[in-house]
């Protein structure tokens, strides 16, 4: 009959009222600023720099590669190479960053960078409340922003940063023992002397 | 001094308490060349107070309960439980910029808003709130209402028209087809009451639906047959006139952004908003006056201790709860389907019911009047509804394509 359509309309709508208030399980909403809910381990904003240890600038990972620089499809990185060198993580001398900026107006968060770094350098921070009064400047990230420690990546992202930290590792211990049996071998070939 | 003090508290005590003469002590003090133009200001007065304030109340509980039926919280931030958000919404509405566009037809764009409002503020004279809390006692009020209520549609289609835009004219366009449709249903299942009452004076179909003696129930119009199907014409009807869901068409926000309101901002926009609002508490009022008793409580033993205008604003908001109910639960109507509910569905019906409320009103005994009443509009009910709408029509989608 003419009507009957409405009247289940109108009890599913009531039912639905009447439920908002008692049925915790309909309400869904989280009231944003008060309450959160912990992001999700797969989450992402935008790239951070990782450090290890204390110091950021003496720990950070980053060698000025710039591969991420030249990879980074709106172009949002710029680097510039230091001309003096520091020990990475196995011991060998490598450039560092003089100015490593990320412009987050123009990020467009795909994690291109984070793919194509060879050094673990470079990783997805879940950060997202960045609203700035300053659209140009507040919006530029500097080097000393971007540091964040290795301690806030096993933080946001666990499982990732426990695999990396692992291959790095056995990276190093697969270093330290070549450099082990280089040394025992260096006896038997002759150094050639310097000019 | 103080006598002018205890007369004015007098009065406020009178109207209170739902005693005659409340304005009388008062208006005694006042020299004879006032005393009219203060009773006048003293019965605007507080309906000029009294719907604004309900229409902010409303607009907090309206998207509240549209939260709810939808399963969210709705305005909670304003404050105690979001409901001063109607004084946040004030604010960001006045001190917004009006913009007039340049096209426009400055003097209409201007008064197409106070077009809206001065009329549907005059509708509220009329109504008979209380016992004693009429403030235009009209011997056809119930016309002066239908008269009036009719000038909203001039200034829809005067904001339409004046702010030289495409969807504002179709919105106002559709907006007088669509308030011309239903003012015919609406004033035709007003009629039925007007037969059987046999007045047009709002207060006396009041006094008509008042118990007898010794009786334990009201004789609200809505507990007879033609009552009952003219009050459900009549609210269809009275939500088609406000524009509200599911006949918001000359709205219609998501084709034709705003409709007639499209061009305003700032104050004007929540003029026109605010005469909307008023319009459907109007449109409620004038349905509680006719078939829910008006002022009446449903069983006369309640009316010694609560006072009469508590029951018509209990009402008044039991039906603004019941609208906002169906504009949390309806779709918008195609115009096809609006037309078609209006000409084919309402109006048909709204013609049996005037022939139901003449059976009613010659036929000799109760049980006569109610079976052949009920009988003659549940099947035109439900003879209209089949032929409206054949079932074989809807099936499954057939698909043609071009060869």
């Amino acid at each position: 009959m003419l009507g009957t359509g409405i009247i289940k309309g109108m009890v599913e709508t009531a039912r639905n009222f009447v439920g908002s208030y008692t049925d915790a399980e309909r309400l869904t909403t989280v009231e944003y600023p008060e309450e959160r809910i912990p992001t999700q381990e797969n989450a992402r904003q935008f790239p951070f720099l990782v450090f290890d240890g204390e110091d950021a600038q003496a720990g950070l990972r980053c060698v000025a590669c710039q591969i991420c620089e030249k990879e980074c499809p709106p172009q949002c990185i710029l680097i510039v190479k230091d001309t003096t060198k520091k020990p990475d993580y196995i011991g060998k001398l490598q450039f560092q960053p003089k100015v490593f900026d990320i412009d987050i107006s123009v990020c467009m968060s795909c994690q291109i960078c984070v793919e194509v770094c060879p050094f673990e350098a470079i990783k997805m921070d879940t950060e997202f409340e960045l609203s700035r009064s300053d659209r140009f400047g507040g919006l530029l990230i500097n080097k000393h922003g971007l540091s964040k420690s290795n301690v806030h990546y096993h933080r946001i992202h666990p499982t990732e940063a426990a695999e990396v930290d692992s291959r790095l590792a056995s990276e190093k211990a697969k270093a330290e023992a070549k450099a082990k049996a280089a040394a025992a071998a260096a006896p038997t070939i002759p150094v050639p002397p310097k000019a | 001094m103080m006598d002018w003090i205890r007369e004015f508290m007098g009065m406020l005590w009178k109207t209170v308490s739902d005693q005659p003469d409340a304005k009388s002590g008062f208006l005694a003090l006042i020299p004879e060349t006032w005393r009219q133009g203060i009773s006048a200001v003293l019965s605007i007065a507080p309906l000029m107070m009294i719907f604004p304030a309900l229409f902010a109340l409303t607009t907090v509980v309206e998207r509240k309960g549209l939260g709810r039926i939808q399963n969210r919280l709705g305005p909670n931030r304003v404050g105690p439980a979001g409901f001063l958000q109607f004084a946040a919404d004030g604010l960001k509405t006045l001190t917004k910029e009006d913009i007039v566009p340049r096209a426009a037809d400055q003097f209409v764009h201007f008064i197409a808003p106070l077009a809206l409002v001065i009329p549907v503020f005059l509708t509220f004279s009329v109504l008979p709130f209380g016992k004693h809390l009429v403030p235009l006692n009209l011997e056809s009020g119930l016309l002066f209402f239908f008269a009036i209520g009719a000038a909203t549609e001039l200034s829809v289609f005067m904001a339409g028209w004046a702010s030289r835009n495409k969807y504002s004219l179709l919105g106002a366009l559709r907006a007088v087809a669509q308030m011309v449709s239903y003012e015919i249903p609406l004033i035709l299942s007003a009629l039925s009451v007007v037969m059987v009452t046999g007045t047009l004076s709002l207060p006396q179909i009041v006094e008509a639906q008042g118990a007898g003696n010794g009786e334990w129930l009201s004789r609200w119009h809505v507990f007879t047959p033609w009552g009952f199907f003219g009050f459900a014409l009549f609210l269809v009807a009275a939500c088609a006139e406000a524009n509200r869901s599911p006949f918001d068409l000359p709205e219609g926000e998501s084709e034709i952004i705003a409709g007639y309101y499209l061009e305003y901002s700032g104050f004007k926009f929540a003029l026109f908003f605010l005469g909307e609002y008023l319009g459907l508490f109007a449109a409620s009022g004038l349905g509680i006056t006719l078939f829910l008793g008006g002022w009446h409580a449903p069983f006369p033993i309640l009316e010694r201790w609560i006072p009469s205008y508590i029951w018509f604003f209990a009402k008044l908001g039991t039906l603004i709860g019941l609208f906002i109910w169906i504009r949390g639960t309806l779709p918008r109507v195609r115009m096809d389907q609006l037309m078609n509910l209006a000409w084919k569905f309402m109006l048909p019906l709204a013609l049996l019911n005037l022939i139901a409320a003449a059976l009613w009103h010659f036929l000799p005994n109760a049980f006569a009047r109610w079976t052949v009443t009920s009988l003659l509009l549940v099947s035109g009910y439900v003879g209209l509804g089949r032929a409206l709408m054949p079932s074989s029509r809807i099936g499954k989608r057939v698909y043609r394509y071009a060869a």
